[in-house]
């Protein structure tokens, strides 16, 4: 069974493929909703909030998910798959600066 | 002059979210040899053409990432002059007695200015390449090479603050070379150094990030760059998560793909680069030309070669 990922901010849409993440599903289908990093749920640049649905979780680095988190519905979008119709927005953490090419050293 | 200082770098620790995914893609498909070790949880392995007991170390956690690292140094007397030097230049030196780690000689480890833990040791059990000394030949016996058929580690990329001091410590205290870098075309300032104490064109590099201890990769030599295709069909065969490639590296000139392990921490195969000999001068690239110094093809950097990282 398919199920649909409704991006909040955006209001786009895209289907999943059954038994597939949310981030494969999307590169999938040649989208940019959500960024993409490692695809193993390591990197934390693919966090999400999920405010709608459910969904199973694979292992997820405890450096960007922590419990708490897991509890608040924040996942990686890489180790999320659909077990319902999911609503999400792209959650750009302390440790995830957006895409930039050059990086800064802070004094 | 002939390298007897450091070596080369002998061993690479990381931690993996799930060890059966971990060993399907350290084993069967880069190719490396798991070594037993007994009564520990950690999982041992090495390349087929390294001739000591392990490079690879793995150990299940709850979040990715690196352990620490190791250089091999040329003897005893060396792992002395050099602790010594460390302890001078500033930083702790814990010392490791003989036995710390499996089949190893004594250790020092000390934290680089960027927050990763490097050890120095002189030993490690040398259980050969399978290959005799005396009439070697050229061929291990069928199934020793596979996989990706990488033949050994090549080099680490590290991530943090506080670059400028880690190349430094690794120029003046470690006497390395270095190579090439990449800065900021506007401020001057050292995104990316690439450090050499071999004849290979970097032994390892830093990059410049806000979080301490950040690990980007570890490499795996490949003999031929044909061999880089074929270990990108095994990536393609088997799904394996691709950052970017086959490509060339503007730095370094060597062809490469960079690829995901399943916990998300970065490989790389590498294979080729010009040798570096102690009396060339350091390459610079600045960010004008960022997108060549990354990757020589396309000239496209990749934001994620500065945001992904475990
Ligand atoms: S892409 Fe790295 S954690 Fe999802
Ligand atoms: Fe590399």
């Amino acid at each position: 069974m398919r199920f649909e990922v409704l991006m909040a901010d955006t209001a786009e849409r895209f289907l999943c493929e059954p038994h597939q993440s949310v981030l494969d599903s999307m590169e999938r289908l040649n989208r940019q909703d959500i960024p993409v990093g490692c695809r193993g749920g390591g990197c934390g640049v693919c966090k999400v909030q999920i405010t709608h649905g459910e969904y199973l979780r694979r292992r997820m680095s405890r450096a960007h998910i922590s419990a708490a988190d897991e509890v608040a519905g924040i996942g990686l979008a890489c180790c999320v798959i659909p077990l319902t119709n999911l609503t999400l927005s792209v959650v750009v953490g302390p440790n995830v600066p957006p895409p930039q090419l050059g990086a800064r050293e802070h004094s | 002059m002939a390298i007897r200082g450091v070596l080369r770098i002998g061993e690479v620790a990381l931690r993996v979210l799930d060890m059966a995914a971990a060993r399907r893609h350290y084993a069967d498909y880069i190719g490396l040899i798991e070594v037993p070790v007994a009564d520990t949880a950690q999982v041992y392995f090495k390349a087929w053409d390294e001739h000591d007991h392990h490079s690879l170390v793995l150990r299940e956690a709850a979040s990715p990432g690196l352990d620490y690292f190791a250089f091999k140094v040329f003897d005893d007397a060396t792992l002395n002059q050099l602790t010594q030097r460390v302890e001078e230049a500033g930083l702790t030196v814990e010392h490791l007695p003989a036995g710390t780690y499996p089949h190893s000689g004594r250790r020092v480890q000390f934290e680089l200015p960027g927050g990763h833990l490097m050890q120095l040791y002189a030993e490690k059990e040398r259980t050969g390449n399978t290959l005799p000394t005396r009439n070697p030949g050229v061929l291990p016996d069928e199934g020793v090479v596979r996989g990706m058929r990488v033949s050994r580690l090549d080099h680490v990329l590290l991530a943090g603050p506080r670059l400028a001091e880690s190349t430094q410590f690794f120029t003046e205290v470690l006497d390395f070379d270095l190579g090439e870098e990449l800065i900021d075309n506007d401020s001057g300032m050292q995104l990316a150094t690439f450090l050499c104490c071999s004849n290979k064109p970097h032994d390892i590099a830093f990059v410049l990030r806000n979080e301490p201890g950040g690990f980007h990769h570890v490499s795996f030599h490949l003999d031929s760059v044909a061999d880089v295709y074929h270990a990108g069909d095994i990536m393609g065969k088997h799904n394996i998560s691709v950052e970017v490639g086959p490509t060339r590296h503007g730095i370094t000139r060597g062809a490469t793909i960079y690829f995901y392990d399943p916990s998300g921490n970065r490989n790389e195969v590498f294979s080729g680069g010009y040798i570096h000999y102690p009396d060339l001068l350091p390459l610079t690239w600045d960010t004008t030309q960022l997108g060549h110094a990354a990757f020589a093809i396309d000239n496209q950097p990749r934001p994620s070669f500065f945001n992904v990282v475990t």
